[in-house]
């Protein structure tokens, strides 16, 4: 009775004071307000979240069964499937989902003000991703570990696998560009930037080689001589940076950069996992953990003052860093930190094959996801205590803006977020690089933030060298991800290609290799090309059709999932999974509508197309410009169709799936479910909990 | 005290390692000792050349 007394009263505390902390950034209309309200709230929100609804939904919901032996005991081979302790599957399927993502969405986001950026952020979360990703994991522990294609073939029929497969092979090679478009700006004209980047090559390979043929599984001590390594390079590129003959060798326009990211994403692919992705991996991922916890440490420590307004103008659709009004586009473009379709792959991948209990499935599937919307707010914190000036000069392309840094700061200060041209000059001087203007992709508007946070913290003398630490740390595992999913993609290719001729199917037969990899890298390449000439920057492109893809992969992976509840005679809990799905088929079909039809050529594709060929016949514009013209049309026209496939793709599988459901309540045949039979744990008597 | 200490800085090292992996092939073995006792075991080599095959193909990674 105490203890429900107690506990009563400490959840009403948490409850008072997480709504005060949501209210407190709801409503302050000050200068500035504390970044702590926001970790505060952040807090509240997911305890509250992971408390109650979470615990609910396990319950109630999925009657989670801890006496059920899990695909990992019973299957165990010691390999895939392997019953494991639960911080471990914790910290695998973490640093799986946790990509750059939730770093870059709300930094763009950011232009709407701090507030629906957050507010989405936590919301979506915690009824949205987290739903996602917790059912998704559940259902597919039930099902012997199977993947979202597979349970979606099983659960509605052939028209769902198709569509996940599909949807997964376009999302990620859309994915792939704008990560792409994001190194390559962040890199462009910086020799210290280059230089670092440049060197985390050899270093993965040194560590590669160290971890292979050296001292073979010994993944703490080639990660630890890795880490150093990296550090020195951040310290090496300020060198380089400053010798007269050397640091014009990394110093490059945008176009060349774009080409050997190309050339490094083919080589990377074809070449041993050992020797580059895999030791790569091993750093990146201490290295974002490291950072990530500093963050948050220095964010509490110092507690920032956040300048950027609750709400901007931007938010009718006018906004510099992207264009389209604040419904839909803050959620497209918050996308990974609030509701990530890719997760469900992860979800119903590698993590079912290593829990050892149904009941971790809760922290992991719902923890590890609150866990990654906590680093959103982090990076909207770190977008958002940039003077509002700072971050649109920093974030604004020049083609909005203007060209020179006076039309650029006098087009920012008319929108009334003051900045001088003496201020950008020197926060490039203290960053240590020539300019920041127009330094699109949100990669640099991070690292300027994370450096003054961390600069504030830890020394204002080391800004520079903190600037270059946070770019080394996003390229590092903005390359993992580029050279997992050029893999990835092959994969899947070949798989698809062995169809038509069978031994493109072998994963291991070079030519088919060469072959699949210089496919996918050529189309992600294609729009990461693209993206580089276009004036506007092209992140305002390829990031809102990224998450329009992404967020219809989550639709997808939600409708198998409000698929099986129904099926499973739970249509008065369908609720949990149905209303974020109908909720993502809102906005992605009004982006797609709107990315379609509308007449604003920064909204609209064809309105974009239209507008510039009427400009290239008139001949109003500048021959440099002309001379791209054509295959921007032909680009924006190939986007409006890809937008239009998408929505396609989704209002196919949500059909499909009510159709199911609508079939199973008349008691008409549907496919059974394809639950895995019960078999007793004797995990817990044998194998003691550490 | 001072045992405790140490006691507590074993248990985080044996953490870090059962969390990166460091300690993969040491469990492996204990494994195939328990499950396979009459077939001979992989080289510290092989199986983390079979360990890093199987972990990279498919998605493990996201964005």
């Amino acid at each position: 009775m105490k203890t429900t007394i107690f506990s009563l009263l400490l959840w009403l505390g948490v409850a008072l004071l997480g709504a005060a902390a949501v209210g407190g950034i709801a409503l302050n209309r000050g200068e500035s307000i504390n970044a702590l309200w926001f970790v505060t709230a952040a807090l509240c929100v997911y305890a509250i979240a992971y408390r109650f609804y979470a615990a609910w939904i396990a319950a109630t919901v999925l009657c989670i069964d801890e006496t059920r032996a899990t695909p990992a005991e019973r299957l165990n081979n010691g390999r895939d499937f392997m019953p494991t302790h639960r911080w471990v599957v914790f910290g695998h399927h973490f640093a799986a989902i946790a990509g750059p993502g939730p770093l870059i969405g709300p930094t763009l986001a950011a232009q709407f003000g701090y507030l629906p950026g957050t507010l989405w952020i936590l919301v979506g979360a915690v009824l949205g991703g987290c739903v996602q990703d917790m059912v998704t994991l559940f259902f597919s522990t039930r099902r012997d570990g199977r993947s979202l294609g597979q349970m979606a073939r099983d659960e509605l029929g052939s028209i769902g696998g198709i569509a996940a497969l599909v949807a997964t092979f376009l999302i990620m090679i859309i994915l792939i560009a704008v990560l792409g478009l994001v190194v390559v700006n962040a890199m462009k004209h910086s020799p210290w930037a280059t230089s670092t980047v440049a060197a985390t090559i050899p270093i993965a390979m040194l560590v590669g080689l160290y971890m292979y043929k050296l001292r073979p599984g010994r993944v703490l001590e080639g990660s630890a001589l890795g880490v150093i390594l990296l550090l020195l390079s951040v310290a090496g590129g300020g060198w380089i940076d400053q010798q007269a003959g050397l640091r014009e060798l990394f110093d490059h326009p945008g176009l060349p950069l774009a080409f050997a990211v190309i050339f490094y994403g083919f080589a990377a692919a074809v070449l041993p996992v050992w020797l580059l992705l895999a030791p790569r991996d091993y750093l990146s991922t201490f290295m974002k953990l490291g950072t990530v916890i500093l963050l948050a440490l220095a964010i509490v420590w110092l507690r920032p003052e956040i300048k950027m307004p609750a709400l901007t103008q931007f938010v009718d659709g006018s906004g510099p860093i992207f264009g389209g009004a604040l419904f839909p586009f803050v959620f497209i473009t918050i996308a990974c930190g609030a509701i990530s379709g890719f997760h469900s792959l992860i979800a119903s991948g590698t993590t079912p094959k290593l829990l050892s209990n149904e009941r971790d499935i809760r922290m992991i599937g719902y923890g590890g996801m609150v866990l990654e919307s906590f680093v959103a707010v982090m990076a909207m914190i770190a977008a958002t205590v940039l003077d509002p000036g700072v971050y649109f000069a920093i974030n604004s392309p020049a083609g909005v803006v203007g060209k020179t840094a006076a039309e650029a700061v006098a087009t920012i200060s008319a929108w009334g977020f003051p900045v001088t041209v003496e201020q950008m000059n020197q926060l490039a001087r203290q960053m240590g690089e020539t300019t920041l203007f127009a330094r699109t992709g949100g990669a640099p508007s991070l690292a300027v933030g994370m450096a003054s946070i961390f600069g504030s913290a830890f020394g204002e003398h080391l800004l520079a060298l903190w600037y270059h630490f946070a770019i080394m740390f996003e390229a590092l595992f903005i390359l993992t991800t580029l050279d997992a999913g050029t893999r990835v993609g092959r994969f899947m290719l070949q798989d698809l290609l062995g169809n038509l001729w069978q031994p493109l199917g072998r994963t291991s037969w070079y030519p088919s290799v060469l072959f699949s990899s210089a496919v996918v890298v050529s189309a992600w390449g294609y729009f990461l090309y693209i993206g580089v000439i276009d004036p506007n920057g092209g992140v305002n492109i390829l990031w809102p059709l990224f998450g329009i893809s992404n967020q219809i992969l989550a639709a997808i992976a939600l409708c198998v999932a409000t698929g099986i509840l129904v099926k499973s005679g739970k249509l008065r809990y369908a609720w949990i999974t149905a209303l974020p799905l109908a909720w993502l088929v809102v906005i992605t079909s009004t982006a797609t509508w709107q990315k379609l039809s509308s007449d604003d050529p920064r909204i609209g594709f064809l309105a974009a197309a239209n507008s510039l060929s009427d400009k290239l016949a008139a001949g109003a514009l500048p021959p440099d410009k002309a001379a791209v013209a054509p295959q921007l049309i032909f680009n924006q026209q190939l986007d409006a169709a890809l937008v239009l496939f998408f929505a396609a793709l989704l209002w196919l599988i949500v059909l499909d799936m009510l159709r199911v459901c609508v079939r199973h309540l008349q008691g008409r045949r549907v496919p059974p479910l394809s639950e895995a039979p019960h078999y007793p744990t004797r995990l817990e008597e044998a194998w003691q909990r550490d | 005290m001072a045992t405790r200490l140490t006691g507590a800085l074993r248990n985080l090292w044996r953490a870090i390692r059962r969390l990166s992996g460091d300690d993969g092939y040491e469990r492996y073995l204990a494994h195939h000792a328990a499950a396979h006792p009459d077939a001979p075991a992989l080289s510290r080599r092989a199986w983390f050349a079979l360990q890093q095959k199987q972990k990279w193909s498919g998605i493990k990674r996201c964005c």
